[in-house]
């Protein structure tokens, strides 16, 4: 089957930044990819690439099996996107801002009706732009890329400074849109539970390279992967000087917290349980829980995904 | 109705004429505010009041200043004159006692000299914040006036005080004068197409530039050619939405002007429309070039400037350009502002006919076609 977005050794620099170092990947028609990273990883710069808006330093993208050179019209026709920030006009109406994008594609109004009531906007349709709250103003943005039926679509970070529920709600109309269509959907998040949600495929970048990919389960080492010990100390203890042994402690320096990485859980968990106790340590609280694509990031960077 | 008229024309222009008007402030700078203008201007320059002068007479003080008056003077005489011919006004504690002497015109009006005694460096304060324009002191037995000789109305004062006091002062013209008042001579002839002119020019410069700058900021630009959006479609409406509201707003000035000061249109109908399209194209053009780079709005402001500034110091808005040194006449006549108001005035005041204005039509369309299409060629949508 034909990949509907191929990114073949793509590089991109700013002045002194290398914002996208050798990224290759393919996605293939129907499947949903999140592109998961921190601040500054290069997600936008690869997304405006793949957009067309922006143009690699090096290296090749197809996009529905076509380079943009060229083909610019057929593949705006094709494709559906929202950038990490528009403003719409701000003094036209939900209703009207709709209507505008829809003359672009030549679409009759009844299209436009159609994508009030995807995006639940009823009852807002009359109200202007600058008075829409983050999270109505967000599904606006999805409602004006989904007008033309696209069969790819794109979203840089679609949830990013909404609440829980505004991000739930956003959620439920991209899984409805998954459920009722083949469009093939790349986004790009900070949040790992979006991307657990949302995405058949997860792609982490940091500092403009893939550090890993593939399924959830995949880069979770599936169901018996590794636990995750979570505790905390009654007093602030000091994290050297104990007694050595086989657990790689992460201290969150100064708090009495710290965390551990069991790969055998029901064996390991009573010799660190005697750890903590040769060390005359008092345990506060201690949780356990399974690993999450965040810890992934830890493991890999040092650094937490949300940073 | 069902159907979206397929026309992203249509739709972009009416969205844009939307996102305009649907500002308030829009109506007050746009509509309120030249229409104000014209009417304090238009006042000022056409009800003919009475000239009131000020004029300090320095009073008994030892002065070292060279520039000051002779020493030991107490304006004796000039005091005496004016306790014999003019009228005592009623002085109070804040104002020091003063005398008035009121020149009677019927035709170019009364013209009221108020003496009033001061020292020097009171005189020197007052005539610094403009309140008077002429000082007047005695030098052995001589009226001294100390004015500046490049201050036309310094001038006109002291002319008429020095008839005053050498008594040969006409209280009344003599000669015979026939106020010019007739619609096309008066200063608000003059004034009203020049007001457009600069409603035209401030309202494509400001509102275009501002406009495209902070689309451009916003990420709106980008994402609306992420789509198969026409890229000039985008702009052409943007200058014909412009268009539209520069021709409300001259039309709402022209029929102010046209009830309160008759202001009428002698010159081709045809002419106007032509010269008003044409001085649109042009500040349409300039004003795509200079919004079609930065995405800050505060750059856009200072290229605004750099552009607007000169041409309302040098076009002759308010007053005629003729004061200038005559080789900077041909330069100046060549600005695009200039050109546009001297056209609508051609059409206003002198009657100019279709063909009259033809040559500047041609001139601004030039401008605005060379500036439209730099600008569409560097255009940044991104
Ligand atoms: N136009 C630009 N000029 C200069 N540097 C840029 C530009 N765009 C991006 N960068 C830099 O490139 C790097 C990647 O930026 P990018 O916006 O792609 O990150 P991101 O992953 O989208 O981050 P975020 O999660 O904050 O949106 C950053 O260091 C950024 O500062
Ligand atoms: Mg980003």
């Amino acid at each position: 089957m034909n990949p509907v977005i191929e990114v073949k050794g793509v590089y991109k620099s700013f002045k002194n930044v290398q914002a996208v170092n050798g990224v290759d990947f393919e996605i293939i028609k129907g499947q949903s990819v999140a592109l998961l990273g921190p601040n500054g990883a290069g997600k936008t710069t690869l997304m405006e690439m793949i957009e067309g808006i922006q143009k690699p330093d090096a290296g090749e993208i197809f996009v529905l099996g076509r380079k943009w050179k060229g083909n610019e019209d057929t593949l705006h026709q094709q494709i559906g996107l929202s950038l990490q920030e528009t403003h719409f006009l701000d003094r036209l109406s939900v209703r009207e801002t709709l209507v505008l994008f829809a003359s672009f594609y030549c679409l009759d109004r009844r299209r436009v009706d159609e994508i009030i009531q995807l995006i639940d906007l009823a009852e807002k349709s009359r109200s202007y732009v600058a008075n829409l709250s983050g999270g109505q103003r967000q599904r606006l943005a999805i409602g004006i890329a989904l007008l033309n039926h696209p069969k790819l679509l794109l979203l840089d970070e679609p949830t990013t400074g909404l609440d829980p529920n505004a991000r739930r709600e956003i959620w439920s109309i991209l899984l409805r849109l998954k459920q009722q269509s083949q469009t093939s959907l790349i986004l790009t998040t900070h949040y790992m539970e979006e991307a657990e949600q949302l995405c058949d495929r997860i792609i982490i970048i940091d500092h403009g390279r893939i550090l890993k990919k593939g399924t959830l389960s995949q880069l979770l080492e599936a169901e018996n992967g590794p636990k995750i010990i979570e505790f905390s100390l009654e007093a602030p203890a000091e994290t050297n000087g104990f007694a050595p042994s086989r657990f790689q402690i992460q201290w969150a320096a100064g708090q009495g917290k710290g965390s551990v990485i069991l790969s055998d859980i029901e064996t390991e968990l009573p010799e660190f349980i005697e750890f903590i106790s040769i060390n005359k340590l008092r345990l506060k609280t201690l949780e356990c829980r399974r690993k999450t694509l965040d810890d992934l990031f830890i493991e890999m960077t040092g650094r937490r995904l949300d940073d | 109705m069902n159907r979206i008229r397929h026309n992203q024309l249509i739709q972009l222009i009416s969205a844009q004429f939307k996102d305009i008007i649907r500002h308030p402030a829009v109506i007050f700078w746009g509509i309120i505010f030249p229409i104000l203008m014209s009417l304090g201007l238009g006042i000022a320059f056409t009800r003919k009041s009475d000239i009131v002068r000020q004029v300090a007479v320095i009073g008994q003080e030892q002065n070292p200043s060279s520039a000051g008056p002779s020493s030991g003077t107490d304006s004796r005489m000039i005091m005496d004159f004016l306790r014999h011919h003019a009228e005592k006004m009623e002085s109070n504690d804040t104002v020091s006692p003063a005398h008035r002497i009121t020149l009677k015109d019927d035709k170019l009006g009364n013209t009221i000299f108020v003496f009033r005694q001061a020292t020097w460096h009171q005189a020197m304060s007052l005539l610094k914040r403009g309140n008077l324009s002429v000082i007047m002191d005695e030098s052995r037995g001589e009226i001294q006036y100390h004015f500046d000789p490049l201050n036309p109305d310094a001038q006109f004062t002291y002319y008429k005080l020095s008839g005053i006091f050498n008594e040969t002062a006409v209280t009344a013209s003599t000669d015979v004068i026939l106020p010019l008042t007739v619609s096309g001579t008066r200063y608000i002839d003059f004034l009203v197409p020049g007001l457009m002119a600069m409603g035209i020019m401030m309202s494509c410069m400001w509102g275009m530039s501002y406009g495209t700058i902070d689309k451009r900021s916003k990420k709106l630009l980008r994402r609306m050619v992420a789509t198969p959006m026409k890229k000039s479609y985008f702009l052409i409406a943007l200058m014909m939405v412009r268009i539209l509201m520069n021709a409300i707003e001259a039309s709402l000035l022209f029929l102010f002007a046209w009830l309160v000061f008759h202001v009428t249109i002698q010159g081709s109908l045809l002419g106007l429309l032509i010269i008003f399209l044409s001085g649109n194209i042009a500040f349409g053009g300039i004003a795509i070039f200079v919004s079609s780079r930065t995405d800050n709005t505060e750059i856009g402001n200072g290229l605004v400037n750099a552009v607007v500034m000169p041409m309302m110091v040098l076009s002759g808005i308010f007053f005629s350009y003729h004061n200038f040194p005559d080789w900077s006449i041909p330069v100046i006549q060549k600005l695009p502002l200039t050109l546009l108001a001297d056209g609508l005035r051609g059409v206003f005041i002198e009657g100019a006919g279709f063909t009259d204005v033809l040559a500047p039509t041609a001139a601004m369309l030039t401008i605005g076609v060379v500036f439209f299409s730099a600008g569409l060629k560097v255009f940044k949508w991104h």
